[in-house]
């Protein structure tokens, strides 16, 4: 059970196994194989599971039980969608863009797989350890809009341009303000690579240790990564009740399961950089110096604590969603440019000064 | 050379067909938006979807019949609906309806407005992005929905009144069930304020939009919740009071801000109101018959009779005109969704689309009752 | 003002008002010309001050056509019945009231459109209910439609 807390004894004996028998070209290629198809494993089981908990959350929120007949406590369901999804028939508007109509959801996809690429998931489990991974994961995760924004040009129908529109409009606007919070805590790593994030919160969490600005940070990302996922309070790309279902109207099928998906897995991507950065990834949760309570948190092992984080940092956007009416379109843009923006670069200056002077813990 | 580099920059107006399959506008209505951007420049609303000629239905049909066509108009307050046909045959018949008639029309007719009001409350919050509304709404609305079961076996269209009384008498639970609704609804209504009524993101959405001032709400005819916000005090059950409003005592909700806010704020205190009147009649009911006899041929006199009522959208006229006949010669249906959407066009313009569907909201319109 | 006030009120402007007895609302009839004449006086007065028009009707009688006003008073709370007498069944026309009370606008299109009575200087008319390439006007009693025809 050793690799459960040190991935790195699995990899590495995987890596070892491989090398015994294959050329290192070889190997290389294998190894990258079986990481993608972990990844789409991954994805598969994400959706799975997300689109659940989001009925299940949504159900409690709204007084009833949600979805109970397939399957114990309705947990087929999603399963039986993703059937009925795959055997619909993919339909496609007569004068839509036919290349870029099929290209959108891909190109949608192929960004949140680049982006979980350099997410830490336990130690020793990680793609790619890039030593600039915040502005890695912050570029390929704005490269989503370009798909939105293809889907909504080439539907033809101007429900899908409209919201395509404001969708651009509001990922540039909140990418900005999702880097900037993100730094506030790269302020106090002096790191943009993920794992030494992680490590360097082994004694503790970003959000404790720097206290308030860390805290105004957490709450700007909050709020700016849900933006940046078009999910509700800020799900005006979608609007259903203004544009139908805005920039995925025409789509149906197996492209819109790709949207679909493409939003949880952006959901599940967005959680997991705000837990790593601000709840410390897959470290456990430590007081002090009360070691028998640090030795049972050590007892979980870290894929439990970073899911665990996730789930968590999920189930808040979820509990958004099911909460809050929607904004409209210049009052989300007012709400970038006029108040979160100037409270991040405000918030910026003051932990560099806390930095600087060593306030922080 | 400026001149020409803003003529390329110029924007062009575009049209967007709104419905009639539509989400928001509930039902099959088709706006017509000239928009500029998200700007909306004008709304030309498209009716008729589902015009099904009720008054000429009504020009061959006898006045017992005609009462079940009226639910079919504004099926949320289909029993006010009912009880302006039945009180205008009533009227024509110069016939004094027991006092145990007025009294249970006035309840039930005060549950509907509730019922409405409470669906009304959630769609408007699913039409704003707040899905969870909706299902707080039905929760609350499903109780009285049973109260109608159990009464007159109708959940919906309940056709419970007829020319010279009821179809039947209340069902012996009737009151207990009315009482335990009233006391479990007083609980549940400051939860609605909770929800939405304080939240930020909504007053942002509503406050100052779509305003329609005093002058404008009377030269369109816009009544009800909507009018009422507006300060055109139209309450019919206060100018014309019917049944038994003259007996209780209750507030004509006025504000005068005339936006989606206080519209949405003018049918949150209409429900109080609501419940205060059932609470002053429902201990009250007389005792006496549930209806007074009537001809099984009804045939009012000739001449004209106009009866209004307030239903939980307004001001709803029936205008007989009779010759004599068994059925009326003309019959006319002024329906208060009909003159509400006049207005729109005059409400959204300048707004953004996001704005237009609060506005349609507030409006609270039944498409049925439109088209009739 | 009371009944009796407007009485003499309407008939002074328009002499050949008929006046009906002994009905719910006070009830003038007055010919199709005539109407938007006392209807403006009825709104502008400030005495009168008409200022809801909240009911127009169409009504098709076998020799002529009528448009039926109801109008309220927000101010006085007195109410009037104006009833404009359109003598042609065959070329119905009335002048449009759209410019003293907008909700006509919505009125007269469904009456132009169930009645086929023109309203002269309407804004915008056009069909509303029906189609816009229907033919005939269905609410009118002559109204013959073999297809969807109303089984007695």
């Amino acid at each position: 059970m050793k690799w459960l807390y040190d991935f790195s004894y699995l990899t590495h004996a995987i890596h070892k196994g491989l090398s015994e028998r294959f050329e290192p070209g070889t190997v290389v290629i294998l190894e990258m194989v079986m990481v993608g198809v972990a990844f789409m494993l991954l994805f598969a089981v994400l959706g799975l599971v997300l689109v659940y908990a989001e009925r299940k959350v949504s159900a409690v929120i709204q007084q009833r039980l949600g979805p109970m007949r397939v399957g114990k406590w309705g947990t087929a369901q999603t399963l039986a969608d993703v059937v009925k999804l795959l055997l619909k028939e993919p339909l496609i508007n007569k004068d839509a863009d036919r290349f870029l109509f099929n290209l959108a959801p891909f190109v949608i996809m192929i960004a949140a797989f680049m982006a979980i690429a350099a997410l830490p998931f336990a130690k020793g489990l990680h793609a790619i350890d890039f030593d600039i991974g915040i502005l890695y994961i912050a570029a390929v995760s704005s490269l989503g809009v370009i798909g939105i924004l293809l889907a909504g040009w080439s539907s033809n129908n101007k429900y899908s341009l409209i919201g395509a529109m404001r969708s651009g409009a509001q990922i540039i606007s909140y990418e900005l303000s999702v880097a900037l919070s993100l730094l506030t805590i790269v302020v106090l790593t002096g790191s943009l690579q993920l794992s030494v994030i992680v490590e360097s919160q082994a004694d503790g969490w970003w959000i404790f240790k720097g206290h308030i600005p860390a805290m105004i940070a957490f709450l700007i990302f909050l709020i700016a990564s849900t933006a940046e996922t078009n999910r509700g309070p800020f799900d005006l790309a979608e609007a259903e009740s203004e544009l139908t279902a805005g920039f995925h109207t025409e789509y149906s099928g197996l492209k819109f399961a790709f949207f679909f998906l493409a939003e949880f897995a952006n959901m599940f991507i967005v959680a997991g950089i705000g837990a790593t950065v601000f709840l410390g990834g897959w470290m456990p949760f430590h007081i002090g110096t009360w070691e028998g309570f640090n030795a049972v948190m050590d007892f979980i092992p870290p894929i439990v604590w970073f899911f665990g984080k996730v789930g968590f940092m999920i189930f808040l956007m979820m509990w958004f969603r099911w909460t809050f009416p929607r904004l409209r379109i210049d009052q989300l843009l007012t709400l970038e440019w006029k108040y979160l923006l100037p409270i991040n670069l405000m918030n910026i200056v003051l932990m560099a000064f806390l930095s600087l002077m060593g306030w922080h813990f | 050379m400026e001149e020409t580099v803003y003529k390329e920059l110029e924007s062009e107006e575009y049209f967007i067909n709104m419905g009639p399959q539509h989400p928001s506008t509930h039902g099959v209505l088709r706006l017509v938006l000239s928009l500029d951007g998200e700007i909306i420049r004008k709304v030309e609303p498209h009716i008729g979807y589902i015009h099904r000629s009720i008054e000429k239905m009504c020009e061959h049909d006898s006045y017992q019949q005609i009462v079940h066509l009226t639910d079919r108009m504004d099926y949320l307050s289909c029993h006010i609906n009912n009880e302006a046909v039945c009180l205008g045959v009533e009227m024509g018949l110069q016939l004094e309806v027991p006092e145990r008639v007025k009294v249970i029309r006035t309840i039930i007719g005060e549950l509907t407005r509730l019922s409405s009001h409470q669906l009304w409350w959630g769609v408007m919050g699913m039409d704003l992005g707040a899905i969870t509304t909706f299902l707080y709404g039905f929760r609350d609305r499903e109780l009285i929905t049973d109260i109608f079961e159990e009464t007159c076996g109708a959940r919906l269209t309940m056709n419970y009144n007829i020319p010279g009384g009821l179809m039947f008498d209340i069902h012996p639970n009737f009151q207990k069930r009315t009482k335990d609704f009233i006391t479990y609804f007083k609980k549940k209504l400051p939860e609605y304020d909770d929800l939405l009524s304080n939240n930020v993101i909504f007053r942002e959405r509503t406050l100052g939009i779509g305003n329609l001032s005093k002058e404008d709400a009377i030269s369109f005819g816009v009544t009800g919740p909507t009018g009422r916000a507006s300060g055109f005090s139209c309450d019919v059950r206060k100018h014309h009071p019917y049944s038994a409003y003259n007996k209780v005592e209750f507030k004509e909700i006025l504000r005068t801000e005339g936006d989606c806010y206080a519209r949405y704020q003018c049918r949150i205190d209409e429900m109080w109101e609501s419940l205060s009147i059932i609470e002053q009649l429902i201990d009250n009911i007389p005792e006496g018959p549930y209806k007074a006899p009537t001809k099984a041929v009804i045939k009012l006199p000739k001449g004209e009779f106009y009866q209004k009522v307030e239903t939980a959208r307004g001001e709803f006229g029936v205008y007989i005109i009779s010759e004599g006949q068994k059925s009326p010669y003309r019959l006319k249906f002024r329906s208060p969704g009909f003159s509400n959407l006049s207005a729109l066009n005059h409400m959204a313009q300048g707004c953004k689309i996001a704005d237009l569907v609060a506005i349609m909201s507030t409006l609270d319109l039944v498409i049925p009752d439109i088209d009739r | 003002m009371d009944n009796e006030a407007l009485k003499e009120f309407i008939l002074q402007r328009v002499p050949e008002a008929e006046l009906a007895q002994g009905t719910q609302y006070l009830q003038v009839v007055v010919p199709a010309e005539k109407a938007y004449t006392l209807l403006s006086e009825l709104k502008s007065n400030p005495q009168t001050s008409f200022d809801y028009l909240f009911c127009v009707t169409g009504v098709d009688w076998p020799q002529h056509m009528e448009v039926v006003y109801h109008l309220k008073s927000t101010t006085f709370n007195h109410m009037v019945v104006v009833k404009g007498k359109i003598s042609s069944r065959e070329k119905p026309e009335i002048e449009t009231v759209c410019k003293l009370w907008r909700t006509a606008e919505f009125h007269e299109r469904e009456i132009f459109d169930l009645y086929g009575i023109v309203f002269k200087n309407h804004p915008d008319l056009r069909r509303l209910l029906l189609t816009d390439d229907w033919v005939g006007y269905p609410m009118r009693k002559d109204y013959d439609d073999p297809v969807n025809m109303i089984a007695y």
